[in-house]
């Protein structure tokens, strides 16, 4: 098969950048389209050129580091599934392919299409854990999940933090990974004592990297590799309502 | 025992020890703005279709009901506030989050496609400001009559000394602009309820897998119940229904 491509590139996060076009012959229906990349990649080394930068690591579908908008869709036109789950048979011959990084002011561009998420890091550093005390493991089963909620939790612990949500939302928005993140520890028992401390401050620096507000618009759960539903977003607006409530009633109990 | 933390404080302990943070320095207390203000909005948009279609009962109805509201002056300043407090504060809080997306996106895609949002949901603001250039015009209009001479009358009351609301509404849309402009911001407000009826609720947190569908498709109806119920006046007139 062959392909014309149309690629971003940029040199680092203070350059402008822009398309490149590149003709790639040679790829068959069983190449991902990072194999694709890679082969593209090879043909430029060898012709003295610079590669094309994007990232990658597990190439199974499950570390989250791969990302791409490929002709306009989040992670390539494939429904449920990562970039590097995607084939070139998805494609067809001769087909133009336009590749661009995942736009956000929160997600600089570090080299052409490989963007800094650490915005997203930064989030779960301000809540996404459960404080435990170490020593010797404590017995299995001696806290009791309902099936329904271990269920619930595991749905929203699918999120593998690739950022398709914020790059598929008209407003860059990252409601649907910090809804993930947080509904995933407030839904379990393990998750209750630092249940509202851990909504707020993920709240706030969600708010506080730049990322846009909801508007419903429901771009990022069709775009997520990992089908992720919106519903977390409306239960995280719940938790986060009464978690300020509470903090109110408290502060007025300490005279705050 | 506390074990101390080390950590700089943070957002949670200036929210536990100051004023400084509450819900609505968030993004999701911002949009709690929109959807309860919006839906008090909303409440009043019901309730001044069905006055409208009095007119169907004949001028002394709507007249009467008129007269009713404008010598109940509790009635008349305690929703006339409410809503002013309502559209100030929607308005304002929409202007904010607008700002704040646009700067969220400052490179904008070449190629993205939208594959799950409509029309509707894509133009809030522009719908949400037809709305408001209307409301001005509106109540220069009908309410206090200062447009008169552009093509149509305007009487201050009728026989029973009453406001003369069916006379003003039938002269107005017998003037084909003016219809046109009623029947543009009657679909601009369709639209704005086809998304915002829903959105409230997820807004708001009032979800549920089991509610959804229903919450979606109810949404629809209000909007399209809406939409007819207001332009039903209008037309009616216009075709010479009502006159
Ligand atoms: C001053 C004129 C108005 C402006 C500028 C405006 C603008 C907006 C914007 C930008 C949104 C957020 C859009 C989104 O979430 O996608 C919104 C939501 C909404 N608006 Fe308006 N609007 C106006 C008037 C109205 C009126 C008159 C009503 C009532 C009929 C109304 C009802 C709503 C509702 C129910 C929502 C949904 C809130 C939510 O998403 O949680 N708006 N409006
Ligand atoms: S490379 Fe790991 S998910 Fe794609």
């Amino acid at each position: 098969m062959k392909f014309k491509l149309n690629v971003w590139r940029q040199a680092n996060e203070k350059s402008a950048g822009g398309f490149e076009k590149y003709d790639i012959d040679g790829i068959t229906n069983d190449h991902s389209f990072l194999e694709m990349l890679d082969v593209l990649n090879e043909k430029l080394i060898v012709t003295g050129k610079e590669p094309v930068v994007f990232d990658h690591d597990c190439r199974e579908g499950i570390c989250g580091s791969c990302s791409l908008v490929v002709n306009g869709h989040v992670h390539g036109p494939q429904e449920a599934a990562t970039t590097c789950q995607l084939h070139m048979r998805k494609f067809t011959d001769g087909e133009e392919i336009t590749v661009e990084p995942w736009r956000a002011g929160a997600f600089p561009v570090i080299r052409d299409l490989a963007v800094d998420r650490s915005a997203f890091d930064r989030i779960i550093q301000a809540g996404g854990y459960v404080s435990v005390r170490t020593g010797a493991a404590p017995d299995a089963n001696s806290i009791l999940v309902g099936k329904d909620v271990a269920d619930r939790a595991m749905d929203a612990a699918a999120c593998i933090g690739c950022g398709a949500c914020v790059a598929a939302c008209p407003n860059a928005s990252a409601m649907l990974f910090t809804a993930a993140k947080v509904r995933h520890l407030n839904l379990l028992p393990q998750g209750q004592p630092e249940k509202d401390k851990r909504t707020i401050r993920m709240v706030t620096q969600m708010d506080a990297e730049g990322f846009g507000a909801c508007t419903n618009h429901l771009e990022c759960e069709a775009a997520c590799p990992k089908s992720i539903s919106t519903d977390f977003i409306g239960e995280l607006n719940r938790d986060l309502a009464s978690a300020m409530l509470r903090a109110r009633a408290d502060r007025s109990f300490t005279g705050g | 025992m506390r074990i101390a933390d080390k950590r700089e404080p943070t957002e949670y302990e200036a929210c536990m020890s100051t004023r400084a943070l509450s819900l609505t320095h968030t993004t999701i207390g911002k949009k709690m703005v929109m959807a309860i203000s919006g839906l008090v909005l909303f409440g009043f948009v019901i309730g001044h279709m069905l006055g409208n279609l009095q007119i169907f009962l004949g001028p002394d109805a709507i007249n009467g009901y008129s007269h009713t509201l404008h010598s109940t002056p509790i009635l008349l300043w305690g929703a006339r506030s409410t809503l002013l407090v309502a559209i100030v504060a929607h308005a304002v809080t929409a202007i904010g989050l607008v700002r704040l997306n646009r700067a969220a996106r400052p490179v904008a895609y070449v190629s993205k496609k939208d594959v799950a949002t409509d029309y509707a949901a894509k133009t809030m603001f522009l719908s949400g400001i037809t709305i408001a250039l209307y409301v001005v015009y509106h109540l220069a209009h009908l309410t206090y009559g200062v447009t008169k001479g552009l093509g149509y009358q305007h009487l201050p009351v009728d026989k029973n000394n009453w406001p003369d609301v069916y006379h003003n509404v039938v002269h107005s849309f017998q003037v084909p602009w003016c219809t046109a402009v009623y029947v543009l911001a009657q679909l601009a407000l369709s639209m704005h309820l086809y998304h915002g009826a829903w959105s409230l609720f997820q807004s708001l947190g009032l979800n549920h897998e089991r509610y959804n569908e229903t919450i979606r498709s109810s949404a629809v109806a209000v909007a399209m119940a809406v939409c007819v119920g207001f332009l039903a006046v209008p037309i009616a007139v216009f075709f010479g229904v009502v006159k």
